[in-house]
């Protein structure tokens, strides 16, 4: 815990001395939350849409995508720090392999706190309320940061596999792929066709619903309980673990 | 200078205009990796919309579609023009800064032929996104009301619009001579998308956000487009679909050309 508490102190002395690399992962979010939220206002408007307001429908999808490539941001940092030679450095150390993926992955966790309050702030000054009190921040709190593990994880591994900028380009279109084959925009009652099917199936639906769950009308089949609580969850625990390990067997590859 | 003289030199800068834009079309052609991107993706944001936003097709302000992809095929060819202008832009800027332009220079090439070269690439390649984009979505619903000469005058839109930020951008690789500029501007174009009519009827839009996408310049260029899709082949369409790429153009060369001088008066 101690190495991953100084690559933890790292990471975040690197987001201080570089706000410019920062601030594109603030950004983000919120132009989302604010384009999605006025270009596409008139879908509160079809009968059976969860919410009156759009910016509650939407600040969930800013959150996500904001967290998802903080996540992936990791692997970017990491595909640099292999083409300097510095991850040689820290494999020389005598540290655990775990303590080089906790560590970065807890380091996201702070910025992504940082940003999901933020865009909380955000949110409310542009009309965003909740419908289950402090559990509507709570909920799209922890999405945000199963969304970053399993962004984290997947970038990472495909950093250790890659060891260069290729992989950049798989962990962004495998992200945004899976974040927009779900109900990122709108919810299954509203959606037609072969998305349809796919959205039932992704598991990210589930943290979607999660993360929403406190954002929709209290009449909303969707609203806040354990059942539309649960899916999200196991999601996230599932495709964490997952990714986490994908990760450390990318790294024990290189180490062979 | 006499009239003969005259003459040739304009047949001189017309024959290297069309080598350089050759030149420009063929570096795009042989790095697919470059303009896959911008084909791949508005396709794959058309086929997400009309199954996300299908069912908004009856709400009030939306205007008489057959469906969702008939709107949004202006939409799509408006993103995959404004991302494949970008690739041609950085290019130009790439040039500058591994000195083939200041050997050009040096060269006794026309100083327009380097600028209008350089845009023919992107007008070209404009012109074939918008035919492919149109082709694609036509068998799934993506109907256009003017017919043939309505896809014709589409064609000949999107090369316009490619050939206005073309040069708009072109104006940033002049100004700045770096790649990495150039392709810093894609999110400032990713912006204007976003606060645009190209996803959704400015109608069905409210407050502050309708005011954006009206001021907006890529609403006139996507909804000059969608006149052709929804309206048919009228002289009001046409005109729209036309003439507004048309004037942004002119007006995008003029800042191209200033800052093509400004950079032959620093050299």
């Amino acid at each position: 815990m101690r190495s991953a508490g100084q690559l933890i102190k790292r990471s975040l002395i690197n987001t201080r001395r570089l706000p410019s690399a920062f601030l594109p992962t603030l950004a983000m979010p919120i132009f989302n939350m604010v384009s999605f939220s006025g270009t596409f206002f008139a879908l509160t408007k079809l009968p059976g849409f969860p919410t009156d307001r759009s910016v509650n429908w939407f600040m969930p999808l800013g959150l996500a995508m904001g967290s998802a490539f903080s996540g992936v941001g990791l692997g970017f940092s990491l595909i640099r720090d292999l083409e300097n030679g510095f991850y040689d450095r820290m494999r020389m150390a005598p540290t655990t392999r775990i303590s080089l993926i906790v560590g970065p992955v807890l380091a996201t966790w702070i910025r992504v706190t940082l940003v999901t309050l933020i865009v909380f702030g955000a949110g409310t000054l542009l009309g965003a309320r909740p419908t289950a009190g402090v559990l509507s921040y709570l909920c799209s709190w922890i999405a945000a940061l199963g969304i970053s593990t399993i962004g984290a994880g997947w970038g990472l591994g495909l950093a250790y596999r890659f060891q260069d900028m290729r992989g950049a380009a798989i962990m962004q279109l495998s992200i945004f792929l899976t974040m927009f084959l779900s109900t990122a925009q709108v919810p299954l009652n509203v959606m037609t066709g072969w998305l349809h099917t796919v959205a039932r199936i992704n598991p990210i639906t589930n943290i979607f619903r999660l993360s929403r769950s406190g954002w929709v009308n209290a009449s909303d089949p969707g609203h806040m309980s354990w059942s539309n609580a649960y899916g999200g969850l196991i999601a996230i625990a599932v495709l964490s673990v997952l990714s986490l390990i994908f990760a450390l067997r990318s790294l024990q590859k290189i180490d062979k | 200078m006499p009239e003969t003289q005259v003459v040739r030199s304009l047949s001189t800068a017309i024959r290297q205009t069309i080598a350089l834009a050759r030149r420009s079309t063929l570096e795009l052609f042989r790095q697919p990796a470059l303009v896959v991107p911008s084909l791949i993706f508005p396709l794959f944001f058309s086929f997400l919309g009309n199954s996300s936003f299908g069912k908004t097709t009856s709400l009030p302000g939306f205007p008489q579609v057959s469906s969702y992809l008939q709107f949004q095929l202006a939409g799509t060819i408006t993103q995959g023009v404004l991302f494949g202008s970008v690739t041609g832009a950085a290019a130009l800027a790439t040039d500058i800064e591994n000195g083939f332009f200041d050997r050009l220079l040096a060269s006794p090439t026309s100083r327009t032929s380097i600028l209008f070269g350089r845009l023919a690439g992107s007008t070209l390649f404009g012109a074939l996104e918008t035919a492919v984009f149109i082709l694609v979505l036509l068998p799934f619903g993506a109907d256009v009301a003017a017919g043939v000469p309505g896809i014709i005058a589409m064609t000949i839109s999107g090369a316009l619009i490619a050939l206005a930020v073309g040069a708009l951008m072109a104006s940033v690789a002049l100004k700045t001579g770096s790649s990495e500029a150039v392709q810093g501007t894609f999110p400032l174009l990713f912006i204007l998308l976003f606060f645009s009519s190209a996803f959704f009827p400015r109608e069905t839009m409210s407050g502050i956000y309708r005011t954006i996408a009206g001021l907006n310049p890529i609403s006139h260029l996507v909804e000059g487009l969608r006149a052709l899709s929804l309206e048919g082949f009228t002289a009001s369409a046409t005109a729209r679909a036309i003439l507004v790429p048309l004037a942004i153009a002119i007006f995008a060369l003029l800042v191209a050309q200033t800052q093509l001088r400004a950079r032959l008066r620093a050299n």
